[in-house]
């Protein structure tokens, strides 16, 4: 399986996690995260979620915020998958999993991939609600979340 | 001639997502480009929002790029997904 998957496909995270740890067999930690689409928005239930992605600059930043985790920690293994197109409540948007030999380095490089995919990776997302079709961009509290990882860069 | 994309919510201000056009002979930049599009949409500046990036050929730019005919010049609202 690549380490990343764009795709309009649904994503199946129990079966991804599955297969990642198979493939990680070996690695002392595993840590993923599933996000799904919320059932209820700021203007009330949520009909459907549409995620626009733009080629290849989508992949490539995705590609290379990889890498940067590659670097900074010592992973044995990482797959991120991302969903693009229309989906439905409790549907699952994105996974990201991490293998390492230790669950610190897993448990971070998880974090900081979860951060880019917020806030820096390249998708543009739209609500839509009995009432209201609104794009969200990212909240104030995202921005500070992925900064964290900028200011250990710095020191 | 072109090829100019509207991502995110400037498709519902520029009302496509997607054109071609030939570049006005006055547009030489990106920036140019920027204050030219605003105009024809009426768009009150949200073409002009440092927020908003610009990438030509799949490369985020700055304001005082160059444009040629051919490029694919997009208009990219703050990003995000998760």
């Amino acid at each position: 399986m690549d380490a990343i998957i764009i795709s309009p496909d649904p994503i199946d995270a129990p079966e991804t996690l599955k297969q990642f740890e198979t493939e990680a067999s070996g690695a002392g930690g595993i840590v993923s995260f599933t996000g799904n689409v919320r059932p209820v928005a700021k203007f009330g239930p949520v009909k459907s979620l549409f995620l626009q992605s733009y080629s290849p600059l989508t992949e490539n930043g995705i590609k290379s915020a990889l890498e940067t985790a590659q670097a900074r920690w010592p992973l044995m293994g990482v797959r991120i998958v991302h969903r693009i197109g229309e989906m439905a409540p409790g549907e699952t948007i994105v996974f990201v999993a991490t293998a390492s030999a230790h669950r610190r380095a897993a448990f971070e490089a998880a974090d900081f991939l979860m951060d880019y995919l917020k806030t820096e990776a390249v998708f543009w997302k739209k609500e839509t609600t009995e009432t209201e079709e609104a794009w969200i961009e990212p909240r104030g509290e995202d921005y500070s979340d992925a900064n964290r990882w900028q200011l250990e860069d710095a020191t | 001639m072109a090829k100019l994309l509207y991502f995110g919510r400037l498709s519902d201000i520029t009302g496509t997502a997607e054109e071609t056009l030939s570049l006005p002979l006055e547009v030489e930049t990106a920036g140019d480009l920027r204050q030219w599009l605003d105009l024809r949409f009426e768009c009150a500046g949200a073409l002009l929002e440092p927020t908003v990036r610009i990438a030509v050929n799949s490369e985020i730019i700055f304001d005082s790029t160059g444009l040629s005919e051919g490029d694919e010049i997009a208009f990219m609202p703050p990003v995000g997904g998760g």
